[in-house]
């Protein structure tokens, strides 16, 4: 998958989560999951399960507090379903 | 105290909430999947008095939070104590995240609820259920997906 179709499907996944829709209007890698969006950190267990669904991953704690803005979480789905060498 | 799989009646020691907004008199069932507890509301309940003056109905609000003080609560503390000392527990506070819930039917003062919660997700101290209430007769009278996080005290 490339950046831009992982890009597009975090975010969408991500979309209900969001309370700042201004932020959200121009989702960049460097925008913020939480200081940006607004999103309530308790939502951010769902937001790794849908990760996990959606892209067939398991995502370990470890992974998943290193996941702070979009691009970090394209990077780390990016990571888990890079094919094994 | 050690990983366990706790009986209901350490569970309701466990529970933090107590009189008058403790609606789970008793635990009937729970394993690692679902949960079963019942509440009566007393006639006397002090939110009756003004919900509504002459006409008293267990508030909706009630409702919900009888159903999450058995499904996300009660049932948290169970799941919790599988992976760690129960006591540990006491550390923490369950906070509300998130519900979506429907109300089918009024309870009235004197009434017997039997709450059932299932497990959804369980996963870094969140826990998230689906939950109905039941009247005597078997009647669905509540239901909601809700979900609670442990957060530690500060």
């Amino acid at each position: 998958m490339d950046n831009a179709a992982a890009f597009e499907k975090v975010v969408g996944i991500i979309k209900p989560f969001v309370k700042n829709q201004e932020a959200f209007a121009k989702p960049s890698e460097g925008t913020r999951i939480i200081e940006d969006l607004g999103v309530n950190s308790a939502r951010l267990v769902d937001i790794i399960l849908a990760f996990e669904d959606e892209f067939g991953i398991e995502v370990d704690d470890e992974s998943a507090d290193k996941v702070r803005t979009l691009g970090d979480a394209v990077q780390m789905i990016q990571r888990k379903t890079a094919p094994a060498h | 105290m050690d990983r366990q799989r706790l009986p209901p009646a350490e569970i309701l020691d466990l529970l933090p909430q107590q009189r008058p907004f403790r609606f789970v008199d008793e635990i009937l069932e729970v394993d690692e999947h679902r949960i079963v507890g019942r509440y009566r509301f007393r006639e006397d309940e002090w939110f009756y008095a003004g919900h509504f003056p002459g006409r008293p109905i267990t508030p909706g609000v009630i409702l919900l939070e009888a159903m999450c003080q058995v499904g996300v609560v009660a049932l948290g503390i169970y799941l919790f104590a599988l992976e760690r000392p129960a006591d540990e527990g006491r550390a923490f506070t369950t906070l509300f995240v998130d519900a979506e819930s429907e109300f089918m039917r009024s309870v009235l003062p004197g009434e017997t609820v039997t709450i059932r919660g299932e497990r959804v997700f369980w996963r870094r101290n969140k826990l998230r259920a689906r939950i109905g209430m039941f009247a005597a007769d078997g009647t669905l009278v509540a239901q909601t997906t809700a979900s609670g996080l442990g957060v530690r005290n500060e």
